[in-house]
C-alpha cells in the first residue's frame, strides 16, 4: 500500500537504527515514551525495540482509548444495556473490557442485552434511523481522532431530529494526560516524547508547546509506520544530546501546527470542557474531557437517562494503572500471561491490541525470553 | 482502534461522501471533517471518516530525509 510500505522498509530501518546507536551516548540511558497506543503497537509489531540499544529504553504511555476508561464509566453503558433496554453501540475492543464484577458488554450480550459492535459512529446513526421504536445509544470513546465524528453524528441527528438517538461521552484530551503524566509527584523519568499520530492531524502541533516550555521535555510528532517511530527516537536524542527541548514534526506529511481547523470547528460547536473527569491510572483530572454542550443536552446519553458515574476500584492484582502512568511494565504485573491474557483480559490494558499489556503478550514476550537467557 | 490508514479517493459522491481504495478494497467513506479534497488524493481513513490529507510531496521529503541521514557525520 502507498504511504504504508515506504514507510516500514527494511533497508531504511537499518540506516536509521545505525543513526540512533551513533547518537546514543554510551555513558547514559534514554527513556522515551510513546504516548500513542498506536505506537506501542507499531513499536512490538515490528520489533523496534529488537533495533534499538538497550539505553534506549521506550515507555508506554496512556494513549490508549480503552485503557484509560475507567470501570465506573463502562458500568453506565453496561447498565444501561441491561437495564434500560437500549441499544447500546460502541467500537469493538470497548465490548470486552471487564467492568464491575467481572461483567462486560460482551457478557450483558451474552444474557440478552442488545450490544452492537460499529465500525463508525455513522453506523450508529443508520441504527437510530432504522430502527425508530428503540432507543440507540453510541458508547463514544476515544481521543481527539474520534471526538470530530461523533461530533459529526450529533449536528446530523439534531438537523434529522432523531429522537431515539444519543451519545454516552468519555471523549478524552490528549494534552491533558500529557500535562498529567508529567506533573506526577516526583516528576516523570523520561527524557521525552514520541508525540501522537492522527490526534495531532486533528490539534495540530502547537497545543505541545507547552510541555517543552514548562517542562523541559521534548516532543517529536511522529506517524504511525515503523520507520516514522524510529526517525522520531533519532530526532529526541539528538534534542536531548543537544540539550534543547522542542516540539519537532516528524509526521509533517499529515500534520501542521494549526491542524484541521474544521474538525476543531466542529467539536467546539458540539462539546464542551468536563470540570474534571476520571481516568484509570491517573486519577480525576480537570479540564480532561469532553460533554455534549446543554444545546445538545436531547442527545446525551447522561442527560437523557439520569446517569452518573461511581468509582469503582481496579482488579486487585492489576497493575494497568501504573502501566499507564509509565511507571511499571506488563511483566511486572504477577498475573501478566497467566491469569490474564487477550482471550480472557482481566485489565483493560489486554483488551485492544494497542493496550500495553496486549501488545506485550502478542509480541514481546518471546524478545523478553530471548534476552533472559542470553 | 486508532489505527488509520492512508487510502486514496477514487470517486467523489454528493453528501460529502467519498469511495476510496483501501489495498485493493472499495469502501465509502465520509468527507465531512476535510475541505478541498480532489479525485485521487490520498486521506487519512479513521473510524469511516477522513481526518487529513496527506500531503505527497512531504511524504517524500520525509522519506529522503530517513535515506539522506546515512551519509551524514556523527554529531
Ligand atoms: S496483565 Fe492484565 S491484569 Fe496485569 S496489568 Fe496487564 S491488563 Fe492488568
Amino acid at each position: 500500500m502507498k504511504y504504508v510500505d515506504e514507510f516500514r522498509d527494511g533497508a531504511l530501518a537499518r540506516t536509521i537504527a545505525a543513526n540512533i546507536f551513533r547518537a546514543a551516548r554510551p555513558d547514559r540511558e534514554y527513556r522515551f515514551m510513546e504516548f500513542c497506543g498506536g505506537h506501542t503497537h507499531a513499536i512490538f509489531r515490528y520489533g523496534v525495540t529488537g533495533l534499538l540499544p538497550v539505553r534506549v529504553r521506550m515507555i508506554h504511555g496512556p494513549g490508549c482509548p480503552v485503557c484509560v476508561l475507567p470501570i465506573g464509566r463502562i458500568d453506565l453503558a453496561i447498565g444501561l444495556a441491561l437495564e434500560r433496554d437500549v441499544l447500546l453501540c460502541s467500537y469493538g475492543d470497548m465490548l470486552r473490557v471487564p467492568a464491575s464484577g467481572g461483567r462486560s458488554l460482551l457478557q450483558a450480550k451474552a444474557r440478552g442485552a442488545d450490544v452492537r459492535m460499529v465500525y463508525s459512529v455513522a453506523d450508529a446513526l443508520g441504527l437510530a434511523r432504522r430502527h425508530p421504536d428503540r432507543q440507540v445509544v453510541f458508547f463514544a470513546i476515544g481521543f481527539e481522532t474520534t471526538t470530530p465524528p461523533t461530533a459529526v453524528a450529533v449536528l446530523q441527528a439534531a438537523a434529522e431530529q432523531l429522537g431515539n438517538f444519543s451519545v454516552l461521552c468519555n471523549h478524552v484530551l490528549t494534552p491533558a494526560a500529557m500535562h498529567a503524566i508529567l506533573s506526577q509527584p516526583g516528576g516523570a523519568a523520561i527524557d521525552g516524547f514520541v508525540g501522537p499520530a492522527h490526534v495531532s492531524t486533528v490539534i495540530g502541533s502547537a497545543p505541545y508547546e507547552p510541555f517543552p516550555r514548562d517542562y523541559g521535555k521534548p516532543v517529536v510528532i511522529a506517524g504511525f509506520e515503523p520507520l516514522d517511530v524510529m526517525q522520531a527516537i533519532l530526532l529526541l536524542l539528538r534534542q536531548v544530546n543537544e540539550g534543547r527541548a522542542e516540539v519537532e514534526n516528524e509526521f509533517v506529511r499529515a500534520v501542521t501546527r494549526h491542524g484541521n481547523r474544521k474538525a476543531q470547528a466542529l467539536m467546539e460547536n458540539v462539546f464542551e470542557l468536563r470540570p474534571d473527569f476520571e481516568w484509570r491510572g491517573l486519577g480525576t483530572l480537570p479540564n480532561s474531557a469532553l460533554r455534549l454542550r446543554p444545546r445538545y443536552a436531547a442527545f446525551d446519553a447522561e442527560a437523557r437517562f439520569g446517569l452518573e458515574a461511581r468509582p469503582v476500584a481496579d482488579h486487585k492484582a492489576c497493575e494497568c494503572a501504573a502501566i499507564l502512568r509509565g511507571v511499571k511494565r506488563p511483566q511486572d504485573c504477577k498475573i501478566f500471561g497467566s491469569a490474564c491474557t487477550p482471550d480472557n483480559p482481566v485489565g483493560s490494558c489486554m483488551v485492544s491490541s494497542e493496550g500495553a499489556c496486549a501488545a506485550h503478550y502478542s509480541y514481546g514476550r518471546f524478545a523478553d525470553r530471548e534476552a533472559a537467557t542470553a | 482502534m486508532c489505527l488509520a490508514l492512508p487510502v486514496r479517493v477514487e470517486q467523489i459522491l454528493s453528501g460529502e461522501r467519498a469511495v476510496v481504495d483501501i489495498g485493493g478494497v472499495r469502501k465509502e467513506i465520509s468527507l465531512a471533517l476535510v475541505d478541498g479534497i480532489e479525485l485521487g488524493d490520498y486521506v487519512i481513513l479513521h473510524v469511516g471518516y477522513a481526518l487529513a490529507r496527506l500531503d505527497p510531496e512531504e511524504a517524500q521529503r520525509t522519506l529522503d530525509l530517513f535515506a539522506a541521514l546515512e551519509q551524514e557525520a556523527p554529531s
